[in-house]
């Protein structure tokens, strides 16, 4: 562009043609990014529900009255519509949109939690596996081979009969069962870093390997690793989804989306919306945090967008 | 190609042994096994009875030996809730699970390697930004929230297709729908790199330079080495959808092997559910190793590094 502006007018102010900062290419990219502002919208929306859930609810979560039961959302045209209950009541008579609330700190609070741990134990064999090479990558690559051939949500189903299932059982077995695209992607990201110049001079000056890890190749492919964790965190809500609504995961009364739809089946034949809601609830959640991976992934690596 | 074989072939040996180690020590999860397969209000005598009619009060290691023999035999044990043999229970339900994972992926795949191949002829285009819509629509979609959505669409409003069951080929569109879609953004997006990296590459120039017809090139040249990938990709998601089939199988109250699942997760039949996920394991390690054979065979670079 500023080829174009230097050879229409010879003379032009040197401010003019200056490249702009890298700040501001940044912002640019961010903002013009329409995936990532949505994303990122969407999110905080969310996240905003979650934490304000009690200040902004218009009932409790747990509160039950059957004279009020199935009132439907004020959208309805129905007499029993209500602004006391916007999104209705559900079967018990408890106030929808504030169990939507709260659900969101469930989703909100298995998604992040599971991915950590999962992104723990992920990023640490891939890192090594990477690093390393030879035998510990055979070793870390049969141990990656071994978990993808296990059916994730029949071990998670399965496992969490046994041990019974609680907030905290569901976050640890999902995060120790979905670590593998942790481990794949990070073991690719760290042999591509582990040659470049910059680890062979950390090497030579004597850096112990604790710091090469850290300080050279953690923070080089910290891109891909914001990536992944956006997908399983998305990942893990899915599962904890499924988990509930089949009536192994999160246990009743706790609110949580997924469980939500499971006790609104018996009714979706007479009130779609009950299914409809918590739903779209979690498709949005879902959908804003894969937006914003892929928003990261095309910000912080324009050149890999394709 | 034979060396590779042979070394392929030991890997997914080592897996299946280290799944069946897995999947067996699975019910000591829940503490003493006996005291979960005696139910709940067992008396201490029930409890010692079961112990000693499983063999639980052996040491594990011998239990474990038993057990793997007999499941190479083809004994996976016997169901103490349905009164019978494990392994007849799953190869009668499996065939219907095949099925249903076979639909779906031939559901995913004819949606999604035309809108690859479109979207890599013509990047950024409007048919490119629809593709890429409905792959992150499909990621985002909880899969068990778009099989109830499908039962009210077609169910309920529109009354085109049964609910539940398995009595017709029709029973199967909507399960198939439902379990396919989640795969289709994977290989929609392998297929569209895969053919946008063919595409750029010079054997096609000069395909076309030579005057080929454009369907030519890109159906005969570019699109049979864009594939090679999509087919390990979809063997593998040929795997996760069998095991992802027990929550849209659980739905529609289709009797295969995920309801099975389900159902021996509720009354705590620890022998199938061992079974179950060994089969499903074993299943997906065999169908990646024969992917992998299959992509050598097609791809010599493959088989030489």
């Amino acid at each position: 562009m500023s080829d174009a502006v230097s050879t229409e007018r010879p003379i032009v102010v040197t401010a003019q043609i200056l490249e702009p900062s890298p700040g501001a290419l940044m912002r640019r990219r961010i903002f013009g990014h329409t995936g990532f502002m949505i994303g990122i919208v969407v999110l905080a929306t969310i996240f905003f529900m979650a934490i304000f859930a009690p200040l902004i609810s218009p009932g409790d979560p747990y509160d039950q009255v059957l004279s009020r039961k199935l009132i439907p959302p004020i959208w309805h045209d129905s007499a029993k519509a209500t602004w006391e209950h916007p999104l209705g009541t559900d079967l018990l008579g408890r106030d929808y949109l504030t169990r939507l609330f709260y659900g969101a700190r469930i989703s909100l609070l298995i998604g992040f939690a599971a991915m950590l741990i999962s992104g723990v134990i992920g990023t640490t064999l891939g890192v090594i596996a990477g690093y390393f090479g030879g035998r510990v990558d055979m070793v870390v690559n049969f141990i990656i081979t071994t978990r993808l051939s296990m059916p994730v949500v029949l071990v998670a189903l399965a496992v969490v009969s046994l041990v019974g299932s609680s907030l905290a059982m569901v976050i640890w077995v999902l995060g120790l069962l979905i670590w593998d695209r942790f481990a794949v992607v990070m073991r690719s990201a760290t042999m591509q870093v582990r040659n470049l110049d910059f680890v062979t001079s950390a090497q030579a000056v004597g850096c112990s390997t604790p710091r090469i890890l850290f300080a050279e190749i953690m923070p080089n492919i910290a891109n891909s690793l914001i990536v992944i964790a956006t997908i399983e965190m998305a990942h893990a809500i899915l599962l904890e989804a499924a988990l509930s609504f089949l009536g192994l995961g999160v246990q009743p009364p706790e609110p949580s989306w997924g469980l939500m739809i499971a006790e609104a089946k018996g009714m979706m034949f007479f009130d779609a919306w009950l299914i409809a809601i918590p739903g779209a609830a979690l498709f949005a959640l879902v959908l804003a945090i894969n937006l914003l991976g892929d928003g990261i992934r095309d910000v912080t690596a324009p050149e890999n967008r394709n | 190609m034979l060396i590779y074989a042979v070394k392929r072939f030991g890997i997914a040996i080592l897996v299946a042994l280290t799944v069946s180690v897995l999947s067996f020590s699975m019910i000591y999860l829940s503490g003493d096994p006996a005291i979960a397969l005696a139910g709940e209000g067992a008396s201490q005598e029930d409890i010692e009875n079961v112990r000693r009619v499983y063999g639980f009060d052996r040491p594990i290691i011998f239990q474990y030996v038993d057990w793997l023999l007999n499941a190479l035999s083809g004994n996976l044990g016997h169901s103490n809730y349905l009164k019978s043999d494990v392994a007849s229970v799953i190869f009668e339900r499996l065939p219907t699970t095949m099925i249903l994972g076979a639909c779906a992926l031939g559901f995913a795949l004819i949606l999604s390697i035309p809108l690859g191949v479109l979207a890599a002829i013509r990047p950024n285009s409007l048919i490119d930004r629809i593709a890429l819509t409905i792959a992150v629509i499909g990621q985002a979609m909880p899969s068990f929230w778009f099989a109830l959505t499908l039962i009210l669409w077609f169910s309920i409003t529109w009354r085109l297709l049964p609910i539940t069951g398995t009595g017709s080929w029709l029973n199967f569109i909507m399960p198939s729908i439902a379990l396919g879609y989640y795969v289709t953004p994977a290989v929609m997006r392998l297929t569209r790199a895969g053919m946008m990296e063919v595409l750029s590459s010079d054997y096609i120039r000069t395909a076309r330079a030579k005057g080929l017809r454009p369907a030519t090139v890109l159906f005969k040249h570019a699109l049979r080495n864009a594939i090679i990938p999509v087919v390990s990709l979809a063997a593998v998601q040929f795997g996760f959808m069998l095991g992802g089939s027990i929550v849209i199988e659980t739905i529609f109250a289709i009797n295969g092997l995920g309801f099975l699942a389900w159902e021996s997760i509720q009354r705590a039949d620890l022998p199938m559910m061992q079974a179950i996920v060994l089969v499903l394991s074993v299943f997906y390690i065999v169908l990646t190793f024969l992917a992998d054979m299959l992509n050598a065979f097609l791809d010599p670079r493959i088989r030489v590094s």
